[in-house]
């Protein structure tokens, strides 16, 4: 549009990337600084570990909730352009060892909160270079980061000592503004310079809502997403305790983007220590899961209706395939026969049959549930 | 319009979102205005999500649904050359 060299104002506007979560306080983070007249962008980070989207896609009984990406829809209420980036690869290093440590559960939320503020300092500077080098093409930079961080909110993280070592571990040092806590937290370059004014900021602290909930109700904000606790799986104790499970049967700390995918459906069961059984409760779990059997050992009922399940790890012997079959007949329309048919197929394409008693409840020990507390 | 044939096609089938949007996302920072681009999945969010995606980057959904039970989103990619260029 704009191709002949432009005079640039004389007071350009601000720029701010802001991190959005698709929670409440980063949709609020966003308004408040907006109502400055700061232009906001958003970007979000995919750790394969967020709850939103997938658990809704996969389960039937979260159909009727809308299946919406929450960072979207939030982006698209705020008027801003997101930009999603995949950091599932680089987050490992964040799960597996994290300097910090975790909190109640697997969940490293002092080092994920600095490792996401690290990765948008790197598009502030990789977009602050792009603006320089091509400023006849329009390419603009950002000046600041903005979180929805509230001091002394869950997660733990967010305490007032974790605030400045966010900022500095992350490299964003003062240019990392927390609109919602600003007052309470030493002044940063934008409010420094007068990007924003520090006065129409708030000092938000603390695990009340209220003040977040007022202010949602002034900006006219009606429809919104509470995650409960926090924004992943990690806070999650039997998703936490799978994970663990996984690492302690493979003897090595590590996972790919499909284990972790895999520990979000079905029930996962340990007969032995060598495999694990993945059993979808419901249909559009099924149909996931259909989509790994290329990849992984699956158990199939003939003679009745049951799930699908795949075996995560090989059998020693017929036995132990035997044994996983009644497993499985346990929870299908066959528990009650006499005998069940299931079929055992091989990636490589072979597959035998198998004829079997569906174990009772009772003959399914507790201890071979993974990650619940009470059986499923 | 609506029947603008696609010039890419984008399997995003048996991923779940947000990851046919990322897959999305990142395609479309190598086409050019004016292109049509094709994204097939399963995940049926991406009903929802794509079209958000597109809306929120100013281009243009030309007709999404479902063929053979696979879910299909046909978009044109507008490119305001001198305002709004990506990012990265
Ligand atoms: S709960 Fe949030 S901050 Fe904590 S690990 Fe998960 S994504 Fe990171």
């Amino acid at each position: 549009m704009n191709s002949s060299p432009a005079t640039p104002p004389s007071t350009p506007r601000r720029r701010a990337l802001a991190l959005v979560s698709g929670g409440l306080d980063s949709m609020l983070a966003v308004k408040v600084i907006q109502a400055q007249g700061v232009e906001v962008e958003g970007v979000n980070f995919f750790t394969g570990f967020c709850v939103e989207g997938h658990t809704h896609a996969i389960r039937e009984r979260d159909r009727k909730k809308p299946k919406r990406n929450n960072a979207l829809w939030v982006a698209e209420q705020l008027g801003i352009k997101l930009h999603i980036v995949d950091i599932s690869e680089e987050y490992k290093d964040v799960v597996l060892n994290p300097k910090h440590g975790y909190g109640a559960n697997m969940n490293p939320c002092l080092d994920c909160k600095i490792f996401m503020v690290n990765q948008a300092t790197l598009m502030l500077d990789k977009a602050r270079e792009l603006a320089d080098t091509q400023v006849q093409q329009g390419e603009q930079g950002f000046d600041f980061i903005i979180t929805g961080e509230v001091v002394g909110q869950r997660p733990k993280s967010q305490l007032k000592w974790t605030m400045p070592v966010i900022a500095r571990q992350s490299g964003a040092d003062d240019r990392l503004l927390r609109p919602l806590s600003a007052k309470i937290l030493e002044p940063t370059l934008p409010e420094r310079e007068g990007w924003v004014d520090r006065s129409q900021l708030h000092g938000f602290s603390g695990r009340n809502r209220k003040p977040q909930m007022e202010l949602a109700r002034q900006f006219g904000l009606e429809d919104f997403a509470q995650p409960a606790g926090g924004c992943c799986f990690l806070t999650d104790e039997a998703y936490s305790n799978k994970l663990v499970d996984l690492w302690q049967a493979r003897n090595k700390r590590d996972y790919e983007l499909d284990d972790i995918m895999l520990l979000k459906v079905g029930r996962h069961l340990r007969p032995r220590p060598h495999f694990k059984l993945i059993i979808s409760r419901e249909e559009g779990e099924g149909n996931f899961l259909e989509g790994y059997r290329y990849q992984f050992p699956s158990l199939e009922l003939v003679s009745h209706g049951g799930p699908l399940t795949l075996v995560d790890g090989e059998f020693a012997s017929t036995e132990e395939a035997e044994l996983a079959a009644a497993i499985v007949a346990r929870f299908s329309q066959g528990r009650s026969a006499e005998r069940v048919e299931v079929q055992y197929n091989r990636p490589g394409g072979v597959s035998q049959l198998l004829s079997v008693r569906p174990l009772s409840p009772e003959e399914v020990p507790q201890d071979w549930y993974l990650g619940e507390k009470r059986r499923g | 319009m609506k029947s603008a044939v696609a010039d890419y096609q984008l399997d995003a089938c048996r991923l779940l979102c947000p990851l046919p949007v990322i897959k999305t996302q990142n395609r479309v920072r190598e086409l050019a205005h004016g292109d049509v681009l094709e994204v097939l999945a399963t995940d049926p969010g991406v009903l929802n999500d794509v079209p958000a995606w597109a809306r929120i980057n100013g281009h243009q959904v030309l007709e999404s649904g479902r063929r053979d039970g696979i879910i299909f989103v046909r978009l044109q990619v507008v490119r305001d050359t001198a305002v709004n260029s990506p990012h990265q």
